[in-house]
């Protein structure tokens, strides 16, 4: 499948934001991927261990030693994801912050460094009613459409497959 | 030569439509044939498998009510002792509550969407009615010219 551009949501496991990206043609960059590499990995051992003493180290990239390894474990799974963005979707004063996306500190580091990044961000409130609704709809579409069009994937590996081809040539 | 094994994802199909039930999507992926894993819930559908046949399968069941029928990925399988309510001793799985928030909020997604599409058809009928076609212009010089 081809997508447009790669684009970050938050909150990083939306339903209504992954459905609205994928369904105008780009990529949603979510943490449900990242969870899947993890966890249908043949390395993880025992249940119901998804994180292993590996991943706050990866986290240090983005946190400080001093930050809790739960911020850290968490950055570790979210960060690459930051480094992919192309674009982001920030939602504002989502209904449920809790459970695993429920940490404060790594919600505000993850909002900082997509704002930081210089992408184009779109920023909108969680819609509490119906005509709240047909805002937040319209921004986020009118947001996608505008969004530059990026090369499809398989262009790009194309693109990575010629280089090789003329060293083999050579 | 060892077959390699192809990538398995899954998806959740959330089902807020008044013409579509989880039980007719479940049908109709059963229908189809494809060697995929379906678990029905109360809000829609889990589906897993390969990850082309998952994805031709739930772009067929998005269009049964595209506008009102959401999907999203999953992380873990569909039963995974490390989330499946059966092994924890009952509640709600992780991660259900903030999928719960969102259901409710998705039938004013959906008419939200119903009413972008209706306005695209009208900008659509519109510019098919004002464009003018070459032909046509030139008979409305010439009957000008000739009065």
């Amino acid at each position: 499948m081809s997508f447009l551009a790669k684009v970050f949501i938050y909150p990083i496991n939306s339903l209504i934001l992954a459905d609205l990206v994928e369904r105008f043609g780009h990529k949603p960059l979510t943490m449900m991927s990242q969870i899947r590499e993890k966890v249908t990995s043949l390395s993880l051992d025992s249940p119901p261990i998804n994180i292993t003493p590996e991943d706050p180290k990866l986290g240090l990239k983005y946190a400080a030693i001093e930050v809790p390894a739960g911020v850290r474990g968490r950055m570790s799974l979210i960060g690459p994801l930051i480094e992919q963005a192309e674009s982001a979707i920030i939602v504002e004063n989502p209904p449920t912050d809790f459970g695993c996306v429920g940490c404060n500190r790594t919600n505000e580091l993850t909002k900082y460094l997509i704002r930081s990044k210089g992408v184009p961000v779109l920023e909108v409130k969680y819609p509490e009613s119906d005509e709240e609704a047909r805002d937040f709809v319209n921004k986020i579409v009118a947001f996608l459409e505008s969004l530059p069009k990026e090369k499809s994937e398989e262009d790009e590996k194309a693109k990575e497959k010629e280089p090789a081809e003329k060293e083999g040539k050579k | 030569m060892t077959e390699t094994k192809k990538e398995e994802i899954t998806k959740y199909i959330v089902i807020s439509s008044d013409k579509v039930l989880p039980s007719d999507a479940a049908m109709k992926i059963y229908e189809s044939e494809f060697p995929v894993t379906v678990k029905e819930t109360c809000f829609g559908l889990i589906v897993s498998g390969a990850r082309d046949d998952v994805e031709t399968l739930v772009e067929q069941i998005r269009q049964l009510d595209k506008n009102h029928i959401f999907v999203k990925d999953r992380g873990f399988p569909p039963g995974d002792e490390r989330r499946c309510r059966a092994s924890r001793g009952g509640g709600p799985r992780p991660g259900f509550h903030f999928l719960r928030e969102e259901v409710e909020m998705l039938p004013a997604i959906g008419a939200a969407l119903d009413e972008l599409e209706a306005k695209e058809c009208m900008t659509e009928k519109r510019k098919a009615k004002c464009r003018l076609k070459t032909s046509d212009l030139e008979k409305v010089i010439e009957e000008e010219l000739a009065r």
